[in-house]
């Protein structure tokens, strides 16, 4: 069993990678970006300024769901550092009032005939300093003639509700789509099976994902520069996403494209905030073009949570077949999605619900169907924004939640019970229930990797012993104090499997707004061997100025320090869709590779002319070509590049230098997996939940940089705590958001975090060049259902069965008293 | 109002708005952008200087509280521009991977400082709890605790690398 004495201290056993000296290729270095930032000389989209620049504020409503009844901007516009004030009459006028959303829905820029959110915006200011912006703002009157708004999702489609989209021709309800997956008639035949056979059940549990929000340390903003002369746009704004933008601007503005330049530069976060583009955005955009200057517009933290893309608000009804021996057989699950005001939520076109399809997570089963009904609230829009891989989050906290049910109805161990259930290895590749073929893994390995790195069967001998001590309390009638003045914590042991489903996306079934999901590479290798890699992809920290250069320098035998990674302008890189979803690595990480790999045959045909062989005789070793069997025989990349930028003759036909473009095309998806062990110890008395100890053993293929992989998981992990216990945007009935500020929004802080142990398995993506799966999201889908098991665990004796997140201690108190909270709603 | 404040040794002397927060003095006033802005409520700490030695939110300090004081910024952590200038907090936050987009590591930083300043041999505890005003979305906190205790580790090699050196010079008078 692994020890951890004091909170926070770590066993000296657990893993973990800090920089090594540079290797030629894969391993633990050092960050290239972190020269700079530890530095502060990092350049965020705050950090530019540009030569008479001005400053733009939005002006936002107070209101959830309410007609304008006029807007008076004459006092702010006689403001005397006021150069615009922009309306949504503004914008009409321009054609520009209303935007097409990553889901073919429109979204008001700045509202014109109602507002239909709380923080929604309504006018925008241009001023010369961000004091004098935000100053103007208070001189706009609004006059609002108040609505009922519709808050509550269980509510939106019932008959008599208002209708929030009224701006929709013929729209009488509140309803956006019918969604389903898998095959419901034969689901229904199991289930119907399972509720007649006296050894077989159907267990049954309603559950809410809260709404969520991504709160990357940067807000979003933006700086929009049209050049008057030239009718070129520059715009510097916090994107995970720049070609794709550059392309919506394109569409949305009547721009055209050779004339957008997007440049994205260090990016303080994203986790999904920033792959939508949001009215502020326009706005900086309109307002550079009406003031012939760059206009900036940073958004504070408010504005941040209370109108950019939330995340989950899926209300959920999981049923599990099951026999009464722990076989599990099938999977039906209803959901109501709450969208907000506008359906922006971010994912290929042919996936409303995202990848929710694949919530019959790790397990082998009979048959499987799931239903979503997408519903307007009068709540910000978004929907897919916070590392979830488009909606696995909710599919896996679906599923993992619902095997620790059926395990708590049969009595059984839930580590025994998904050992008894999950993909065996000579299943793969392993066509699912519900049409997705999982590439590759080793799931029982993995879960029993984690469960003897956890030393699970002393935990669970650990918590007996503790149970016993607190039900003697109990009789005693010490009560949850316990005797003596020593309180007897409750401890808790919950665990997650989950399989991932990410780097979307194969072209012919994946694109967003028509854009298939394939990303470019460029790659120029210097005379003297130095190489520049030009991508699509965005970082914003996941470290891809080093991961790149050290697939490159994998490929060629160049060192990553001779690498530079350009990305983050569209003007400089070639297009692909961005980061997120996990993607960077699995479709950007394999072009890479492959573009690598046609520098490094065309400097075979080069290095073949330069020892005056014929390239059939050469054969890569170490870095370097030589001929077969005669080590003396070779030449390095820096020789062949110098060689094939000279005068040497070349065969007809083919081209000197070394530079060469790919655009990759993913055969499938990659499907990383991970065993997650939580242990908690629970305050009966205050309902207060300390994560003791968390192991995370995670398989993501190929580890290009171990020490940056498990960075990613660490971050996770602290999203799955945070989550699972912290964070909440909820609302009241009025529509007021209750999570509008980082007082009231809580994120996990040092104190919230164990000392995360890690563990890995690997199992190579078969279908990636590299065998890499990608891992930036895999902690945070992962994480959440091993925290709340763990708590409902902890909660056995109160024969608590299920409480939604976030577990607050007030919501761990509740549901052992039998009476659990409403989290989405501000209400009890 | 005329404020001088010095930032990093070097003096400067402003006419500010008194409502002017200490963070955009710096960002916007003095260019110094090292020192970033994340929550207005004194939550996050990415905004996080010392001002006499004392790590403080800039987003809830008046520039003009900086008045006549000495303010520490990311920037002047470094004594020059090599690597080998660099704090040791800086380059144990690089060995050990203690950041990810960057945003939040200069405050984190200089709040590591002034702890490794106050206490050189804290506990992952001590260090977890002088963070713990402080967000990070990226790290899960994990690396910045071993980043604090890299750099202790390198300042306590290099005191008892001079404690030898002193005492060998002694044995030799």
């Amino acid at each position: 069993m692994t020890a951890i004495g004091e909170k926070g201290v770590q066993d000296p056993s657990v893993q973990i990678h800090a920089a090594e000296e540079t290797p030629r290729g894969y391993g633990s270095m050092k960050r290239k970006e972190d020269a700079r930032f530890v530095r502060g000389r990092g350049q965020y989209v705050d950090d530019v300024v540009l030569p008479g620049m001005l400053h733009g504020a939005v002006l936002r409503s107070p209101l959830a769901h309410a007609r304008i009844t006029s807007i008076d901007t004459s006092a702010a516009e006689a403001h005397p550092k006021v150069h615009a004030v922009i309306t949504g009459a503004t914008l009409e006028g321009l054609g520009l009032a209303w935007m097409p959303t990553l889901s073919q829905d429109t979204q008001a820029v700045l509202a014109t005939d109602k507002v239909r959110f709380q923080g929604q915006e309504v006018a925008f200011v241009v001023a010369d300093d961000r004091y004098a912006a935000r100053d103007a703002l208070a001189l706009i009157d609004v006059e609002y003639e108040p609505l009922e708004p519709v808050i509550d999702a269980k509510r939106a489609l019932e008959a008599g509700t208002p209708v929030i989209r009224t701006d929709k021709e013929g729209k009488t309800d509140n309803h956006i789509f019918d969604w389903e997956s898998g095959d419901r008639s034969a689901t229904d035949a199991v289930f119907a099976e399972a509720e007649a056979a006296e050894d077989q059940l159907v267990v049954v549990q309603d559950m809410i994902y809260p709404r969520v929000h991504p709160a990357p340390l940067e807000t979003c903003g933006a700086i929009a520069d049209m050049d008057p002369v030239t009718g070129k746009l520059t715009l510097w704004t916090t994107t995970q996403a720049p070609h794709a933008h550059r392309t919506l601007y394109a569409l949305v503005a009547g721009l055209p494209e050779h004339k957008i330049r997007i440049i994205s530069p260090d990016i303080g976060g994203g986790f999904g905030n920033k792959v939508g583009i949001y009215p502020g955005y326009v706005c900086a955009v309109v307002a550079s073009i009406v003031t012939g200057v760059p206009v900036k517009w940073m958004e504070d933290r408010s504005e941040n949570l209370m109108s950019t893309s939330f995340a989950r608000d899926y209300h959920m009804r999981g049923e599990v077949a099951v026999t009464r021996d722990g076989r599990i057989r099938g999977v039906r699950v209803h959901v109501l999605a709450d969208h907000g005001a506008f359906n922006a939520t971010a994912q290929p076109t042919a996936f409303p619900a995202g990848f929710f399809g694949v919530f019959t997570g790790s397990y082998d089963l009979e048959a499987a169907h799931c239903a979503v009904t997408g519903v307007y609230t009068n709540k910000a829009s978004g929907g897919v924004a916070y590392a979830c891989s488009f909606r696995i989050t909710e599919a896996v906290y679906l599923i993992e939640r619902m095997v620790d049910v059926v395990a708590h109805d049969l009595g059984m161990d839930p580590a025994e019970l998904r050992m008894r259930n999950l993909l065996r290895p000579e299943q793969f590749p392993y066509q699912s229930k519900t049409g997705w073929e999982y590439d590759s893994g080793d799931y029982p390995h993995t879960l029993q990797v984690a469960l003897d790195k956890a030393g699970y069967q002393e935990l669970r001998a650990e918590q007996a012993d503790r149970r016993r001590r607190f039900a003697d309390a109990q009789r005693s009638g010490a009560g949850p104090a316990g005797t003596a003045g020593e309180p007897v914590k409750l401890m808790g042991i919950g665990l997650s499997f989950f399989t991932e489903a990410v780097g979307a996306g194969p072209r012919r079934s994946m694109d967003i707004l028509g854009l298939g999901m394939a990303d470019g590479a460029e790659l120029r290798v210097h005379p003297t061997g130095k190489a520049v890699l030009r991508v699509s992809c965005q970082s914003q920290g996941q470290g891809h100025e080093t991961t790149f250069a050290q697939i490159v320098a994998q490929e060629l035998g160049l060192s990553p320090d001779d690498i530079d990674v350009v990305h983050g302008d569209t003007d400089q890189t070639p297009f692909g869709l961005g980061t997120y979803g996990s993607r960077s690595t699995p479709v950007s990480g394999a072009a890479t590779a492959m573009v690598a790999r046609k520098v490094r045959e065309r400097a075979k045909i080069v290095a073949a002319a330069m020892m005056e062989v014929s390239a059939d005789d050469l054969e890569w070793d170490d870095g370097r070509w030589q001929v077969a069997g005669d080590p003396d025989a070779s030449r390095s990349m820096a020789d062949i590049a110098m060689a094939a930028h000279s005068n040497l003759e070349l065969p007809e036909g083919v081209e000197g230098h070394l530079d060469a473009t790919c655009v990759y095309n993913p055969p499938n998806l990659t499907y990383p997996c991970g065993a997650y062990i939580c242990v908690v110890d629970v305050d009966p008395g205050t309902g207060a939940v300390d994560v003791r100890r968390f192991v995370a053993v995670d398989d993501c293929g190929m580890r290009i940089n171990p020490m940056i992989v498990e960075g990613q998981v660490h971050g996770g992990l602290a999203d799955g705590v945070g989550m699972a216990l912290m964070q909440c945007i909820a609302f009241d009935l009025d529509g007021n958001c209750l999570g509008g500020s980082m007082m009231d929004y809580l994120l996990p802080t040092s104190l919230e975090c164990p000392s995360w142990e890690l563990g890995e398995t690997v199992t190579p993506s078969p279908h990636h060049p590299i065998g890499a799966k990608g891992v930036g999201e895999s902690a945070t889908v992962g994480s959440p259902p091993a925290v709340v098991n763990a708590v409902i665990d902890a909660l056995a004796p109160y024969d608590v069965r299920h409480a939604d997140m976030p577990l607050t201690p007030a919501a761990v108190w509740c549901a052992a008293q039998g009476h659990p909270l409403r989290p989405d709603l501000g209400i009890t | 109002m005329q404020i001088t404040v010095s930032v990093n040794g070097e003096s400067h002397v402003r006419d500010v708005e008194p409502r002017l927060l200490l963070t955009h003095f710096l960002r916007d006033e003095l260019r110094l952008t090292g020192t970033h802005w994340g929550c207005d409520t004194s939550n996050c700490g990415a905004c996080v200087v010392r001002l006499d030695g004392v790590p403080v939110k800039s987003c809830t300090v008046l520039a003009v509280m900086a008045d006549g004081a000495e303010v520490t910024t990311v920037e002047g952590l470094a004594h020059g521009r090599t690597d080998a200038d660099l704090d040791p907090v800086q380059e144990g936050f690089m060995v050990c991977h203690g950041l990810q987009c960057g945003f939040c590591t200069p405050g984190m930083m200089l709040t590591s400082r002034a702890l490794l300043d106050r206490d050189p041999a804290p506990s992952a505890a001590t260090i977890r709890e002088a963070i713990s005003g402080q967000i990070c979305r990226c790290t899960g906190y994990e690396n910045i605790v071993r980043s604090v205790q890299w750099a202790a580790a390198k300042e306590a090699a290099t005191r008892d690398a001079a404690d030898a050196d002193t005492d060998s010079s002694e044995a030799l008078a």
